[in-house]
Formats: C-alpha cells, structure tokens, sequence
C-alpha cells in the first residue's frame, strides 16, 4: 500500500511523453486504440487509487470504525497514509467522480442529439450536401451516421479530390472514431493528467481516417495530402469562420512541426513515408498499463489486509 | 436568450424541444399561432415557453411569420431538406461539446499553420485555385 497506490498517479505522468510518441511514430489505428486504452486503464486505476487512500481516512472516523468493528488503535499504527492525506485523496476523488460524469452525460446527450439530427437528414445514400458557400465537411454520428458537406467545399475540390473527402469522413462513421474519442476524453475528464492522451487520440483518429482514405481511394498519399491542404486553405480563406485549434497543446519544441496544428501535422505525416508497424511502442503501453493495475490490485489487498488485522 | 439560459440542462432540453416544435409546423402545412402549437403539441409546454421557442427559431431564421390577430402565425421558412440543412449550421452550432462530437476534415489553421502548410505542399502546388 505504501507505495503501490500511489504509482498510477505517478504513472499518470507518463501520459504527455507517451502520448506524442504514440501520436507521431506509431501506425494511426494502433496508437488510437493504444492510447484510448490508456486513458481508460490509467484513469480507472488512479481513481481506484484515490478511492483507496480515501478508505483509510473513513475507517479512522470512530463511528464508521465501530461499524466495521475496526480497531481505531490498529488502524492508525499500520494504516502508511497520513489522514491529511486521505482527506485530499477523498476530495479528489469527489472531483474526478463528479468531472467524469458530467463529461459522460453530455457526451451521451450530443451523441443522442446528433443522431437524431442525423435520422431527420434527408440522405439515403449517407451523404448530404449543404447549399452553402463556406467550404466545410463533417461526419455526423448517427444510426447510421451522415457525412455532411457543404457546396463551397465541394467546389474547391475535384472529383479524385471529393471522393478522398467522402472516404475520409465514412472512415470515421464506419470505425466509431467518436467513440475512441469519448472514451479518452472519459479519462482524461476524471484525471486531467491524462488529458494529453484525449488530445493525441482527436489527432490520431484524423491520421487513420486520411490513411483509410489513401487505401481506400488510390492509394496516392501524397494526393490526400493536398486534398487536406486544398480544404484547409479554403476554410482559413473564407471569412467568418473563426479557427479551431484544438491541438495547440502539444508539448515540445524540437521541430517547427512540434507546436502546429493538426493540418500540418496530418499532412506532413502524409508525405512521409507511412509508419511501419512497431511493436515497441504497444509493449511499453502494455508494461505501463499492466504497472498500474498490478499496484492498484496491490494496494486494495494491502487495504484488505489491514481491514482483517483491525477487525481481528 | 430565454431567461433561464444560464441553465445547461434546460438549455438542452430545449433544443429537443424546437425539434418537436419545427416537427409540428412541418406537419400542419399551414402557419400556426402559438396556441395552436401547443394544441398540437398536448403536453407540458406552456404557452409562454412555445412562444419563447418559437421567436428564438425565427431569429435562427428558421421560421417565417406573418400576423394574425393578436399573435403571429408562423410556419417552417423553406422545404424539409433546406430545413435539414440550416439545422445543421444553425442548431447543432449551439451544442457545447460539438466539436468533439462531429469529425470535421479540416479545422482551421493559424498563420502559422498556413506558412507551414505552404512549405510542405510546396510553392508550385495550385492550392488557391
């Protein structure tokens, strides 16, 4: 206990490095699944963490302590946390409790409302075209879901150009992207240590989508690449439309692409050549992921432990 | 702004509800008033809270009306794909998290983005066609 249920906290700091080795040097499907899967992992047992640490602040409470007819002397000599500690540990597990559900909550309602609004889009074929000058594109998850495409996009690309756009936003719907991206932000929402994984997987669900999108038109990466400069060229262009940067927060600054957005990103990771399959990364992932579980698994028997030796 | 817009979850609740309202008018065919929405509708909304609604989707310019009485009549500003296609701009832009909800192409870019996109795809490339 004294150790092992603080180690997923501080494993939870390996989320900023990890999360940009993943984003930039591992294959795009695998990382969103690599770093979905952390957050999940990483945010259950830092919770489960707290949970525990706020435990051994609850049985020092004399009334609890007589319920479960714990020794208060026994507790307070082999319990290892301070109760200054279990207080904050209790606190902070209030927040992450509360954070995590409100993100939960909402999410499920947008999700809920935009597939209502998908169902209400006239599209048999799953594609609807907005008549509207500004150049925009969009998946719309649904049952089943909608890509939505504006004309003043349509009229920027060419037909190879529009058929690039169309398979890379049914490569979101047909792969359930908002749902690695829910997930990950679940995490991150319950401890904001993780959240650089939630930011890495909204990038790397783009990067698969463009990959699927080469494979499944020509094959030609390079074309993609344009495709996506073509339509963020004329989005910045058109005025109005304030930018959305969601992926400012990337840490580091050891090339002029490690503070850029994502277009950049996406489209300089397209004319390189594409990433092999390494297994390094998803072992590391494994072996940190395993880490926690073991220490939270570790901690809750250190805690059974002490609950038998103070209800002896 | 309805009076209780500070309010997130009734916020939401009434977007749900000018879903149902823009149902009943694309239904009736005919402009209705008001009252007669909330006839249509039979249920817990009240006649203030329709007509709240339903000034705030003809701001949206998603409702036309013309007077009647002493209220306004008002019916659905264009067909039902049109409809469709402003509700995708207009309605869906008001949800907090619908960024992260819809998967967009492209987002924006700063300037610093867009020098740099320039350098990678490379001066001879016909982006601004």
């Amino acid at each position: 206990m004294h150790v092992a249920v603080y180690l997923p906290l501080l494993l939870s700091l390996l989320a900023a490095p990890g999360a940009r080795i993943l984003a930039e040097r591992c294959e795009p499907r695998l990382a969103t699944w690599l770093l979905t899967v952390s957050a999940v992992v990483l945010a259950a047992a830092s919770t489960a963490s707290l949970a525990l640490l706020a435990v051994t602040g609850l049985i020092r409470i004399p009334p609890l302590a007589a319920i479960g007819h714990w020794s208060l002397q026994v507790v307070q000599r082999d319990d290892p946390a301070e109760l200054s500690v279990a207080v904050v540990a209790g606190v902070l597990l209030a927040a992450a409790a509360f954070a995590a559900a409100r993100m939960m909550g909402r999410r499920v309602r947008s999700l809920a409302r935009a597939a209502l609004d998908a169902a209400c889009v006239p599209a048999p074929d799953g594609l609807m075209i907005l008549d509207d000058p500004a150049p925009d594109a969009f998946a719309l998850p649904g049952l089943p879901g909608r890509v939505v495409v504006s004309t003043g996009m349509l009229r920027v690309l060419d037909d190879g150009e529009q058929r690039i756009l169309l398979a890379h936003e049914r490569a979101h719907l047909d792969n359930h992207h908002y749902l690695f991206v829910a997930l990950a932000q679940f995490g991150a929402a319950a401890n904001p240590l993780l959240r650089p994984l939630a930011h890495a997987a909204t990038y790397t669900v783009e990067r698969w989508a463009d990959e699927r999108a080469a494979a499944i038109t020509t094959g030609d990466r390079d074309r993609v690449a344009r495709t996506v400069g073509k339509a963020a060229l004329a989005v910045r262009r058109t005025p109005g439309r304030s930018p959305v940067l969601g992926m400012i927060g990337m840490i580091g600054r050891r090339s002029p692409l490690s503070g850029a957005g994502p277009v950049p990103r996406r489209v300089a990771a397209l004319l390189a050549p594409p990433t092999g399959r390494r297994i390094a990364p998803a072992l590391i992932t494994a072996a940190v992921l395993l880490a926690a579980v073991v220490s939270t698994g570790h901690a809750a028997l250190d805690l059974h432990f002490l609950l038998e030796l103070a209800g002896a | 702004m309805v009076a209780n817009s500070h309010e997130p979850g009734r916020r939401r609740a009434n977007g749900e509800r000018e879903a149902e309202i823009l149902a009943v008018l694309q239904e009736a065919g005919t402009p209705l008033t008001p009252g007669e929405v909330v006839e249509h509708l039979g249920d817990d909304l009240t006649y203030s809270t329709v007509v709240t609604i339903l000034s705030r989707l003809h701001t949206k310019q998603l409702l036309t009306r013309t007077p009647r009485g002493r209220a306004y009549a008002y019916s659905p500003v264009a067909d039902e794909p049109g409809l469709a296609a402003r509700r995708m701009r207009g309605v869906l832009d008001e949800r907090p998290d619908r960024e992260a909800v819809l998967t967009r192409f492209v987002d924006g870019l700063s300037s610093a983005d867009e020098e740099l996109l320039r350098h990678l795809l490379g001066p001879e490339q016909d982006l601004d066609r």
